[in-house]
């Protein structure tokens, strides 16, 4: 389209508006953890690397980031099973309900994660709890799982549908079996687009907050659930603040890592 | 055929089942599963269904049933009676009624501003920026998406913060930020779920032919009105596409609303704050952003965009 220079100047400008709103609070955040005073007051005059080091040292968060890692990684595993078997379910076979059942993937993500998490909260206390299995870690990565499974599902699903068949009948009609087949032919095939959407259901898992607050007993702190009971506590204010510029720093790699893995297949 | 000695089987090339040959237990089930297609897809489905069938979905029909009991006023414990009460005091009482009314809102607030600010970088991505620079924005869009929910959330706390550094930008203007309130809600909404919007709009860009605009503006039209009677039309599917996630993400949440949102009830702080007290009221207003979206949800389908998706 024949735009006027100052047209494309505008756009430009604007796109790099854009682009400081996404980046500059973010940045900040980095910046602020460095700030000696505690109200948060800007600009900021002196420098510390004080808070840092009391993060490092705070049994608080490194509890709550064993908690997290150890959620992340069982929800993970979890997830990659049933999302892959739904996946190929789906991609290889037509039954009658296929659409219902592509919808109850999808649906714990596209309904509000409130509503998950008071449902499963509900289902915990009011059926679980008398049978033994009340409010632990244990209903924190069931929740967990369930909003992650449409991570594998998504990659796994759509890497199925693009891999050739004909080479899995080739392996068979030279005489493996169906298991051989499958770990020496199919998954090698869908394995990258596997890993991303592991990745992408161990950042998410990591990141929760909502249905995890309704699935944790009390006492039980994610990190999300750490830095959610911290962050309006003045004192621990510049610890949270700590927190969040590594969690900046720190989750954009498995992003960068999917993302290159994703892209690789492609070429 | 002349086959090596170590692979016997090689030679029964046209073999009906796989390792049809052979007699290990691997072999037998092998043979089992590839006969019958109907036990591998029972196989494949009966896990993930008992989870998300029957203890997701299970959970939901009880969180609606549950919408139905009442609590016994002094335990908080629940008593399963059938009542409508609670259907009736979020749909009478003028405090549910402001809420849900404010939240969605909100909501499509936010999925306004989403859409405003999507249309002109989507525009530039697509159709003026380099391919590198398209590039780099793409990723600058979406990596965000990963810094982490409550993380974005502080980085709002810090920039409204009353002497913080909005406040400070703003001061040579003579002006000072918003605070904590419902603006400040609406433009951290806005940050979280802004890459949802940009994303599709941007692709649906991407795939409108340049001679589309070309042929419009050789008809005489002005930039802008080539974008409104061409591009936004195209873009339709693309902006409910986004609105869904904009909208019923926002609808949902109240994390943030506690951290910048001030005093402003959202029907998720209503929910949050009866889960203990009042479970079967909060049941009954969990509904409300349920109905919502299915709604919205119903409506976009109607326009066809989910087929896009």
């Amino acid at each position: 389209m024949r735009l006027s220079s100052s047209a494309k100047v505008t756009l430009r400008v604007f796109a790099g508006l854009v682009m400081a709103a996404i980046y500059l609070p973010l940045l900040l955040v980095i910046l602020n953890s460095f700030n000696a005073t505690t109200s948060g007051a800007f600009p900021i005059t002196e420098f510390t690397t004080r808070w840092w080091e009391a993060a490092f040292h705070n049994e608080g968060v490194r509890e709550a980031l064993w908690t997290s890692l150890r959620v992340a990684t069982v929800a993970t595993v979890i997830a990659l099973l049933l999302g892959s078997m739904i996946a190929f379910a789906l991609s290889r076979y037509d039954f009658f309900g296929k659409n219902t059942v592509n919808l109850l993937v999808v649906l714990p993500i596209a309904l509000p994660g409130i509503v998950t998490g008071v449902a499963l909260n509900n289902t915990f206390k009011t059926v679980l709890e008398p049978l033994g299995i009340g409010l632990g870690l244990f209903s924190v990565i069931v929740g967990h799982a369930t909003f992650c499974i449409v991570m594998v599902f998504n990659n796994v699903q759509a890497r199925l549908g693009r891999m050739n068949k004909g080479l899995e009948e080739a392996a068979m009609d030279m005489g493996a079996n169906v298991v051989k087949t499958f770990f020496h032919v199919t998954f090698p095939g869908f394995r990258s687009a596997f890993v991303a959407g592991g990745l992408l259901a161990f950042a998410l898992s990591f990141d929760e907050i909502v249905v995890t607050t309704f699935t944790a007993p009390p006492g039980t702190e994610t990190l999300p659930i750490w830095i959610f009971n911290n962050m309006a506590r003045p004192n621990q204010a510049p610890v949270v603040n700590v927190i969040a510029a590594v969690l900046i720093i720190v989750s954009m790699i498995p992003v960068y890592l999917s993302q290159r893995m994703t892209g690789d297949d492609k070429k | 055929m002349a086959a090596p000695t170590i692979e016997p089987e090689a030679e029964s090339g046209t073999a009906p089942a796989p390792g049809s040959t052979r007699g290990g237990l691997g072999d037998k089930l092998s043979r089992l599963l590839y006969a019958r297609p109907k036990l591998r897809l029972t196989a494949l489905l009966t896990l993930p269904l008992a989870w998300l069938g029957v203890l997701y979905i299970g959970s939901l029909i009880l969180l609606f049933i549950t919408a139905f009991w009442t609590t016994d006023t002094f335990t908080s414990k629940v008593i399963p009676a059938f009542t409508l009460e609670n259907f009736i005091e979020i749909l009478t009482v003028q405090a549910y009624q402001l809420t849900a009314l404010r939240t969605i809102g909100i909501a499509l607030a936010v999925t306004v501003l989403c859409a405003v600010l999507a249309l002109p970088l989507g525009f530039y991505m697509a159709k003026v920026a380099s391919p590198r620079m398209r590039a780099v924005l793409a990723i600058g869009i979406t990596l965000p998406l990963w810094a982490g929910y409550l993380v974005k959330v502080f980085s709002w706390r810090i920039t409204f913060m009353s002497g913080g550094p909005l406040d400070w930008l703003l001061a040579p203007l003579g002006m000072t930020g918003p605070g904590y309130g419902t603006t400040a809600l609406v433009i951290t909404l806005a940050y979280l779920w802004f890459p949802y919007m940009a994303v599709p709009v941007y692709s649906a860009f991407r795939q409108i032919p340049d001679n589309l605009f070309d042929a419009s503006s050789d008809l005489g039209a002005k930039a802008w009105s080539t974008v409104r009677t061409v591009a936004i039309p195209l873009l339709k599917p693309a902006f409910i596409a986004g609105s869904i996630f904009t909208f019923s993400l926002s609808l949902g949440d109240y994390i943030a609303a506690q951290f910048v949102g001030g005093k402003t009830q959202v029907i998720g702080t209503v929910i949050a704050s009866n889960i203990n007290l009042n479970p079967p009221l909060a049941a009954a207003f969990g509904t409300v952003p349920i109905v919502v979206v299915v709604l919205y949800l119903f409506l976009a389908r109607k326009s066809g965009a989910l087929k896009q998706l």
